[in-house]
């Protein structure tokens, strides 16, 4: 039985999926509630020394084709109740679970008393450990705290400094994604002594526009600001970031992993990418606490088959897979193949390879008589009329691969709907490794021809 | 002969006549709209006989730009309302559909196509062309008459619609179960055709010797005369009170309130076809007390399809399999049973296959109405009418690329040309003889 414990800091919780600073850590009824069903920790939301004011509405999100809430955004801000309330709930919770990980997520203004203060108030209250909100990119940032300290690498520094001179528990230091390079931030925060980084906070963006009003979404009364951006579709941007910190050989703390987690698939890719917990938001804030079963159930089988005790089993394992462009191998070969016997003629394939890539999809008609016969499909009969699905006016379309053509790009992979019906397949080109930048210096050496363009319709 | 009104309110009635299916509401027909895969030259277009293009107006319905839907099916097909509800989309569009491989059940085209244009409404999206002076007189107002007048109307010709009946719509309003297509319904689809200005001429029959002068009148004439009476059984005392046609059957339920439908106690309906399952549907939610379909082949030949023979199942409607009518059984001077023989066919599967009877297996199977639903008559007189106008097995001929019969200027489409066909067959021949009239202007 896989071992789904986790230690992060010291700080040990049941399992590494904790609740992100967010609208489901705001009160210890929300908590007691998570901790009850299965939440192996919490980041409670983000307390401040003043409760702030908050907008009517908050929340908007985009939906697509039919599926809600691939994004999500929020204009809300920290915590609006006092920080003597948020602290003796806190102390109560932690007593009332002493083996779930509470950590608590602090924002204050830019001054060394004011955070000396409110770090001693929180781990006299219990707290397990102290999570920096340098990401928060609305409302706070305007008033020179969340994403303006994140943004700018000393400030990031000086804080965790100031921070650390007043904290006996471990610090992590929250990132904003809204910078160019993450690591130059992350780095900062690791000199400014930081225990452990969590990323991504939430993502500047406007969700859209209501085209009746005008109005931008989320609307308080009729006007709009810019929010904080999180959901599925913001996963491949967390991806990238965490693992970036996890490669870089500056960076030698522990990562909590944020952004777009709703399957347990997208905890492991965080794992498998240098995060060593997990913290999810939106999922929570969709479906409620309870998806935390299938979260501890789906990682917990998927370690059983691949025989992995721990997480730290797997840590990691995908970090120095992820390589800059330019090492990789020019000579490394896969082209599509369609399994006939699968498709089901829908012709996403095709119209996808013609119009968006590199036309090498055959497209042919095949009378559906002969295509009866030949694959031995029974038509559906119905007074006395025959069908067969995929066919239509006397005729079936076949679809096929142009190999000599294709570069193996995935498209019409991606695009079909069956699984395992278009498969990338490996072509063995006869040629050793060579990546661009060995392309580059045996050009310069003269010692190979340069590699000629592919064909074109 | 009791009325439906003695046993149940009009109130009651129209409940049991509901649309089936219902109409969907805008969220399901969304998330129904999302399962469609907006297939590349897709098997549910292909397979539909006026091509509507059904992903296109599919992803506009997910879009929610429910004019255009209606305007992406109207432009295919006229009568994308009714052929929504009365389509046999089971082996059509949604026969086709790519769903039925993946997830084993087809996007619900038809409901979604009811959805976009029940939305429309009485939108008007057509305006005639500019006038060529050409004028077309039409005989027949059903669904082939009128959409080739609306498309002849878009290319600015003049056209007079001839309607011997009071009532347009020929079978699309008349003939189809009122479950299905509601009269209200079928005469709100033809406001919306004629709004581009079509002169329909109801109470006006056309007769063989009419048929000479209206060649001389018009620059064309299109013959979309439909079919006649309900073909006869040919066996003893079948026009004893007691025994209608089909058609005399359900014409009732949409001319008149359903209350003053006759109705019998245990009705026997005669055929194996869609029309004996609509007639057979129709008696059950009138109220008879017990509704049996005696076909006299077995069910594999059935020519009725899958779906309206379940809905018969559903309705609690009896099959008496491989029972050929002898004679009808009178009393009183009024039918009062149906003598049957078995049959035995030499290929159960084939509707072509020869019937033996089964000697001394006679039977009757008591009742008090007999209805016979065994197809139309050709409207021979008319067809006969014109010396040169070729007809093969009652059906007349034509260039099924253009609709042009062999009488010069003289065009056919609809059931006159195929013997009983769908209503989306007839909106296409509609289209393609309106493209040949015009073709014939142009090149004249």
């Amino acid at each position: 039985m896989p071992d789904l414990s986790s230690e992060f800091c010291g700080v040990k919780s049941p399992n590494p999926f904790w609740l992100a600073s967010a609208p489901p850590t705001n009160s210890e009824y929300q908590v007691r509630r998570a901790f009850d069903a299965g939440w192996g920790g919490v980041v409670w939301k983000t307390l401040g020394h003043e409760p702030i004011v908050n907008v009517s509405s908050r929340y908007g999100a985009i939906d697509y084709d039919g599926r809600k809430m691939l994004g999500f955004n929020n204009i809300e801000l920290i915590s609006d109740r006092t920080l003597e309330d948020n602290l003796t709930e806190i102390s109560r919770v932690k007593k009332a679970y002493p083996k779930h990980a509470m950590w608590v997520s602090l924002m204050v203004e830019s001054s060394q008393q004011a955070w000396h203060d409110i770090v001693k108030r929180t781990q006299d209250a219990g707290a397990d450990g102290i999570e920096l909100n340098f990401g928060c990119p609305h409302g706070m940032s305007e008033r020179g705290m969340g994403a303006a300290v994140g943004q700018v690498p000393d400030y990031a520094c000086m804080i965790t400094e100031w921070v650390k001179e007043a904290a006996t528990i471990p610090v992590i230091v929250k990132l904003t994604p809204n910078v160019g390079d993450v690591t130059v931030v992350g780095r900062a925060a690791v000199r400014g002594g930081a225990d452990a980084l969590s990323l991504i906070n939430t993502i500047n963006s406007v969700m859209g526009v209501d085209l009746d009003t005008f109005a931008p979404k989320p609307a308080v009364n009729g006007k709009g600001s810019h929010g904080g951006y999180c959901g599925p579709a913001v996963k491949p941007i967390a991806l990238n970031m965490v693992s970036s910190l996890a490669a870089d050989p500056a960076i030698k703390v522990p990562i909590s992993g944020i952004g777009g987690i709703q399957a347990w698939q997208d905890a492991v890719e965080f794992f498998l990418l240098g995060a060593s917990s997990v913290q999810v938001c939106t999922a929570v804030m969709h479906y409620g606490f309870r998806i935390i079963e299938q979260l501890t159930s789906g990682l917990e089988n998927w370690m059983r088959e691949k025989g992995f005790n721990t997480i730290a089993d797997f840590r990691g394992k995908s970090v120095n897979r992820i390589k800059h462009w330019g090492d990789l191998d020019l000579n490394y070969k896969v082209v599509a193949q369609i399994d006939q016997a699968k498709c089901i003629h829908c012709g996403l394939c095709y119209i996808a390879c013609e119009d968006g890539a590199h036309q090498s999809i055959k497209w042919e008609k095949i009378a559906t008589d002969d295509y009866v016969k030949s694959n031995g499909h029974i038509p559906y009969r119905s007074g006395g009329v025959e069908v067969l699905a995929g066919a239509g006016g006397g005729t079936v379309n076949r679809f096929t691969i142009k190999q000599d053509t294709c570069v193996g790009c995935n498209l019409c992979s991606l695009v079909c709907p069956v699984s395992n019906c278009i498969t990338m397949k490996e072509i063995d080109t006869g040629k050793p490794s060579m990546t661009w930048n060995e392309y580059q210096k045996l050009l310069e050496a003269g010692q190979i021809a340069k590699i000629e363009p592919p064909v074109h319709v | 002969m009791p009325k439906a009104g003695e046993r149940y309110t009009l109130k009651i009635l129209k409940q049991r006549f509901a649309d089936l299916p219902p109409a969907l509401f805008p969220d399901e027909a969304r998330a129904e709209a999302a399962r469609c895969l907006y297939c590349f030259d897709a098997p549910c277009t292909r397979a539909c006989p006026t091509q509507i293009d059904i992903p296109s107006f599919i992803r506009q319905i997910l879009h929610q730009n429910n004019l255009g839907a209606a305007r992406t099916i109207f432009d295919a097909n006229i009568f994308g309302g009714s052929c929504a509800r009365a389509c046999p989309t089971e082996v059509l569009c949604e026969g086709a559909c790519v769903d039925n491989t993946l997830l084993k059940s087809p996007v619900l085209i038809g409901r979604l196509q009811r959805f976009a244009t029940d939305y429309a409404g009485q939108t008007r999206f057509y305006e005639p062309g500019p006038p060529t002076g050409k004028r077309v007189a039409i005989i027949g107002s059903g669904p082939a008459g009128l959409t080739c007048a609306h498309e002849l109307r878009k290319r600015g010709h003049d056209v007079v619609v001839f309607e011997s009946r009071s009532i347009p719509g020929g079978l699309n309003t008349l003939g189809i179960a009122a479950y299905k297509i509601s009269t209200e319904f079928a005469l709100t689809e033809i406001e919306r055709i004629k709004q581009i200005g079509i002169d329909i001429r109801l109470n006006s029959p056309i007769r063989g010797p009419a048929l000479h002068a209206l060649l001389g009148d018009y620059d064309a004439v299109f013959l979309a005369i439909g079919l006649g009476k309900t073909l006869p059984l040919g066996i003893e005392n079948e026009s004893m009170p007691g025994v209608k046609e089909a058609l005399d059957f359900i014409f009732p339920m949409h001319t008149g309130p359903y209350t003053d439908c006759e109705i019998g106690k245990r009705v026997i309906v005669i055929g194996g076809g869609n029309t004996a399952i609509d007639v057979a549907t129709a008696a059950v939610r009138l109220g008879a007390d017990e509704v049996t379909i005696a076909y006299r082949r077995g069910e594999a030949a059935m020519p009725a399809f899958t779906y309206e023979h379940q809905l018969a199942q559903t309705d609690g409607i009896r099959f008496e399999w491989f029972a050929q009518p002898v004679r009808v059984v009178v009393a009183g001077g009024r039918a009062a049973g149906v003598e049957f023989v078995r049959t035995r066919p030499d290929h159960p599967h084939s509707r072509e296959s020869k019937l033996q009877q089964v000697a001394g297996s006679n039977f009757v199977l008591p009742c008090d109405m007999v209805i016979k639903a065994l197809g139309q008559e050709p409207l021979l007189e008319l067809m006969t009418a014109l010396p040169n106008l070729k007809i093969a097995r009652d059906q007349v001929i034509i260039d099924p690329a253009t609709g042009a019969t062999s009488v010069s200027k003289l065009f056919a489409g609809g059931d006159c040309i195929r013997g009983g066909g769908e209503i989306v067959d007839a909106v296409e021949d509609g289209k393609i003889a309106a493209r040949g009239i015009h073709q014939s202007f142009v090149h004249a």
